[in-house]
């Protein structure tokens, strides 16, 4: 059983809020999406985005198969998850191609999907998700950013990052290719975690360390710490629209299958 | 613009803009800064430039590379910073840089292996030819699949009835362990392999290479040593 919240603010310096957030609790689904492009086409591209995924995993979900062919590295929500990112990036796609106020429009996504006591995390650019865990703050997804592969190449610890000009290029987005390649995995999700997805309007202004405070001290109050970050965002600057989807694990939601099957027989 | 000034003995010898996005630096004729000294090595160090950005790297050089008196290997350059090579002095000044603030948050873009993707109106005065080769060499590798970044691994057991099995890791997501006891997953991230404790009895926890594993997923490097449930494993790259 999970609980949700979800917020999406402006911030202090932008005319237009180009986050989009989205959920839906009874199928386990939360999206988020920050939206690039002007005339108001990083706001299309990022509500085009949410809403195609939202809409369409909850339809099709109901119909999903029971388990992938063995072969199959992912689990069938998994790749039910990557079809629908698929489709909303034809949508993004093809709108900017034939409307021209809508030119060179794209959208960051991180999209988190809870099913059967795991979830599938899926993204594309610099949205994040996180996860508190016993106290401990967790970056689960990596960065479709110029910055991320400049810091595994070694050139820059995440610290002197921060400082860098270079920080607001993506290398994936959403909408600007006619085909897109997301990132996909899988986790546990146990009773008592906490699940972030936010856009860069809050991790660009609050550290981890102040996200993992804060999520530990309200996270029992799942909307009053959506609250609190929003304020800290925009309290340090508010220099980007911030959004943020919270999920609470309450209790265990196993459903058709056990992981009990999965299991070497190694340890039998 | 950024560029290099080369001072030896406190005078000035060349100055150097930065505007390929590659500059090698050594003692040999066919570098870009040619510092022809016996303690300079032939190709000694490279200085790459992305946008506004340049990261000096040393080329594995007999004597080393120092930035503001400390060795460096890699090294991402701040205006004022002081590169000694041998006895000669470089110094990288970035008028970008200094100037702060303005850029910090400008907006978001795009780059791609393709072009063809790049917004349009997205700030592209700043993007400068570096970025079109580079940057896109970069953005073809950041756009790797999460199964070629985290590459393919397997888990060999190593103690008890079952020393010598290997289970190829093919799932996204693989539980090892006994219900009740102890069970832990490896979950496939773009980074690599992490271990997670999902169930612990009686205060026992997995552990990777003798450390144990809470709330927070450890990273599995090649050849690893995992323990759950009493059961030992290597953890296998290939």
């Amino acid at each position: 059983m999970l609980v949700f919240a979800e917020r999406s603010d402006t911030g202090r310096k932008r005319p237009h809020n180009e986050d989009r957030v989205g959920t839906d609790p009874s199928h386990g689904i939360a999206v988020l999406a920050d939206g690039m492009g002007g005339h108001k086409g990083g706001e299309i591209a990022s509500a085009l985005a949410v809403e195609t995924v939202t809409r369409e995993l909850a339809t099709r979900l109901p119909g999903i198969a029971t388990e992938s062919p063995d072969d199959e590295a992912y689990a069938p929500e998994s790749l039910l998850t990557r079809d629908v990112v698929h489709e909303a990036n034809t949508i993004v796609y093809e709108t900017a191609r034939t409307q021209p106020q809508y030119e060179g429009m794209g959208t960051t996504l991180v999209v988190a999907l809870f099913y059967d006591d795991r979830l599938t995390l899926a993204h594309v650019g610099d949205s994040r998700a996180y996860r508190l865990r016993g106290g401990q703050l967790e970056q689960l997804t990596r960065d479709h950013t110029l910055m991320q592969e400049l810091i595994d190449r070694g050139f820059y610890t995440p610290e002197e990052a921060r400082a860098s000009l270079n920080r607001n290029i993506v290398t994936r987005a959403l909408g600007i290719e006619e085909s897109v390649n997301a990132d996909l995995q899988e986790e546990i999700a146990l009773p008592g975690d906490l699940y972030l997805l936010c856009s860069d309007g809050l991790n660009d202004m609050v550290d981890d360390e102040a996200i993992r405070l804060t999520l530990d001290k309200f996270g029992d109050n799942l909307e009053e710490a959506a609250d609190q970050l929003i304020e800290e965002a925009n309290g340090n600057g508010g220099q980007d629209n911030v959004s943020v989807v919270l999920a609470r694990v309450i209790k265990p939601f196993p459903c058709r299958r056990s992981w009990f099957r999965r299991f070497v027989d190694w340890f039998q | 613009m950024a560029k290099l000034t080369l001072s030896f003995n406190d005078r000035i010898v060349a100055e150097y803009e930065l505007d390929k996005e590659q500059m090698t630096i050594g003692r040999k004729a066919d570098n870009d800064v040619q510092i022809d000294n016996l303690a300079v090595s032939g190709h000694h160090a490279r200085i790459l430039t992305i946008l506004n950005d340049s990261f000096l790297e040393d080329q594995n050089s007999t004597n080393g590379t120092f930035v503001n008196g400390a060795p460096i290997k890699k090294h991402a350059l701040q205006d004022g910073d002081a590169i000694m090579i041998g006895k000669h002095l470089l110094t990288y000044s970035n008028e970008a840089a200094s100037r702060g603030g303005d850029n910090d948050f400008e907006r978001t873009m795009v780059i791609r292996p393709d072009t063809k993707g790049m917004p349009e109106n997205s700030g592209s005065e700043s993007v400068d030819r570096s970025v079109e080769a580079l940057g896109q060499q970069i953005a073809a590798e950041s756009d790797r699949s999460v199964e070629q970044a985290a590459g393919r691994a397997r888990v060999r057991v190593v103690s008890g009835a079952n020393a010598g099995k290997e289970l190829e890791l093919k799932k996204a997501l693989t539980t090892l362990g006994k219900p009740g006891v102890q069970v832990a997953a490896i979950t496939r991230r773009a980074q690599g392999y992490f271990l997670i404790e999902i169930e612990a009895k009686d205060g026992g926890h997995p552990s990777v290479d003798g450390q144990q594993v809470g709330s927070e997923a450890i990273r599995l490097d090649n050849e690893s040593v995992i323990e759950v449930a009493g059961v030992r494993m290597e953890f296998l790259l290939s």
